[in-house]
């Protein structure tokens, strides 16, 4: 079963940034969405990416979406990471896409297309990350849930 | 076109060298080995240092000016392949009659316990979720394999036929190491799947250089000429600090969306150089891990999408097929030392191929060839056709 990191690199946040860390921290997975055009923007920008507005108002994601693509790293970047453990990238309901890791299933089990939902995780120091595990048990997804 | 004429037409590739290659080059630095290419440029063109006055080496470019006292001197600023069109134009605009494109890097990756520095990306969004380069080129691969049934053999077949041209080249890093199946492929330890250890490039050390100058020199160079014939690139963005992948789209409305990176380059390189996909006798392809080639295949024009997998697997690759690819062994086996050096070094074999000068796997009469460097995992690819005729 795929488990969260702990004690692992992490970047400084930056004034842009920290409205999406401080949501993590209270367990809001946050997005930029634009005012003018409704584009999802994620990462954070102070741009939108749909028609350059500047603006954009934070919002809280639903946290459910599902696996676009996925690798499952058996040659950890650095010993700080614990292997093995399963990279993807996640299409969000609310309409954007972003990196994170997959927990609470089997490295074997993942499939394109999977459920999943976000899972925040403390990883040292006062940053929490949004892992993603599946939506539904692991029973239900056997089943082709 | 956008300019009458052919915009390299007056320009020569004069000279091209790789220093040795190796895992480590001990008492060297990039700087030291970055010279050593240059210095062997220029000897295979005919000419020395005095002769010039322009230079790209990526971020040794101000370094090596004064260190060399090459100023007053033209001064490039762009990486891979980049950097040989840049240089061109260059001389072509009268900005430069000798332009050196050089690049090395020596005694940088030494803590072996972590992936080589260039391989790991410092963001945020990126860092904590263990990405590095073959991660995610894996991500990419993974989603081509569920689109179009790409499968884990075609991979390492792409992976064995590199690595046997490797094999037989006395100058790669990996000389007498095969040769390989694509079940040896398969039977190394996993990295990211569907990556194992041998369907990546290696690590290593060394450096190479091009001399462009004016085409009114070629009477006095004393190696065999050879013309840049169109060079294009695609960016998204920087690399490896969002989502990566092969079908990446932007806002204009003639984006299809359909394996689409470097395949604007690809169709703008050709268009340059006035040629076809079937003009082209070698394909030195960029290969940082083996489904990038099947990728570039397709995003390029070789191929229709989906189908560079079983492309691979028919053998048209291999050095007897319909597209020799990477003859020298490439990232995987020849060379990959560093961040900037292996992108440089797939034009260098171009150019030998075309002078018909290769110490291993020459094509017989090849006389165009196209090299690529950059990936959909870094958000850019760049094409450029070498050929022995002036255009």
């Amino acid at each position: 079963m795929l488990q969260p990191q702990t004690g692992i690199p992490l970047n400084p946040v930056t004034p842009l940034t920290a409205p999406f860390w401080d949501g993590c921290a209270g367990g809001e997975l946050r997005y930029q969405r634009c005012t003018e055009c409704g584009t999802a923007n994620f990462t954070p920008t102070d741009l939108c990416r749909g028609c350059t507005s500047r603006a954009l108002e934070w919002r809280v994601s639903s946290g459910l979406g599902t696996v676009y693509s996925w690798t499952v790293v058996h040659r950890p970047v650095t010993p700080a990471f614990t292997a093995p453990y399963a990279v993807a990238i996640v299409d969000l309901d609310d309409g954007y896409r972003m990196l994170t890791n997959l927990i609470g299933i089997d490295a074997a089990a993942v499939r394109e297309g999977l459920r999943v939902r976000v899972d925040h995780h403390g990883v040292g120091g006062e940053r929490v990350l949004p892992y993603f595990r599946p939506e539904f048990p692991t029973a239900e997804i056997a089943e082709g849930k | 076109m956008a300019v009458s004429g052919h915009p390299y037409r007056d320009v020569v590739i004069a000279g091209v060298h790789n220093t040795v290659q190796a895992r480590r080059l001990e008492g060297h630095t990039s700087a030291s080995i970055t010279v050593e290419a240059i210095h062997g440029a220029l000897a295979d063109a005919g000419l020395t240092l005095d002769d010039v006055d322009g230079i790209s080496a990526a971020d040794l470019s101000a370094r090596l000016i004064y260190d060399l006292r090459l100023g007053p001197a033209w001064r490039g600023a762009q990486y891979g392949l980049g950097m040989i069109a840049e240089a061109a134009s260059a001389v072509a605009a009268g900005m430069c009659d000798v332009a050196v494109v050089a690049s090395g890097e020596a005694g940088i990756y030494t803590d072996h316990a972590a992936t080589a520095p260039w391989t790991r990306p410092e963001n945020e969004f990126v860092i904590p979720w263990g990405l590095f380069t073959t991660a995610e080129f894996a991500l990419i691969a993974r989603r081509h394999m569920i689109e179009y049934g790409t499968t884990e053999d075609q991979l390492a077949t792409v992976a064995a036929t590199i690595r046997n041209n490797g094999h037989v080249n006395p100058e790669a890093v990996y000389y007498g190491r095969g040769p390989f199946t694509p079940a040896d492929i398969r039977a190394s330890r996993p990295i990211a799947e569907p990556f194992h250890l041998l369907d990546c490039a290696t690590t290593s050390e060394g450096g190479c250089a091009l001399v462009l100058t004016t085409a009114d020199r070629v009477p006095d160079l004393a190696a065999t000429p050879v013309w840049l014939l169109g060079m294009a690139a695609d960016s998204y963005g920087p690399a490896y600090q969002h989502p990566p992948g092969y079908d990446l789209t932007g806002r204009r409305p003639d984006d299809t969306g359909v394996v689409t990176v470097g395949r604007r380059a690809a169709d703008r390189a050709f268009r340059t150089a006035g040629i076809g996909r079937t003009d082209v006798d070698v394909l030195e392809l960029y290969d940082p891990f083996s489904f990038e080639v099947i990728r570039q295949l397709e995003a390029f024009g070789f191929c229709e999408p989906g189908e560079g997998g079983p492309f691979a697997a028919e053998g048209h690759l291999a050095p007897d097929g319909k597209y020799p690819v990477t003859t020298d062994g490439g990232l995987m086996s020849y060379s990959h030392a560093g961040s900037n050096p292996q992108m440089l070094q797939r034009a260098i074999r171009a150019v030998q191929q075309v002078r018909g000068t290769c110490v291993s796997t020459q094509i017989p009469g090849a006389e165009i060839a196209l090299a690529s460097a950059g990936g959909s995992g870094a958000l850019f690819n760049q094409v450029a056709l070498f050929g022995k005729e002036r255009p």
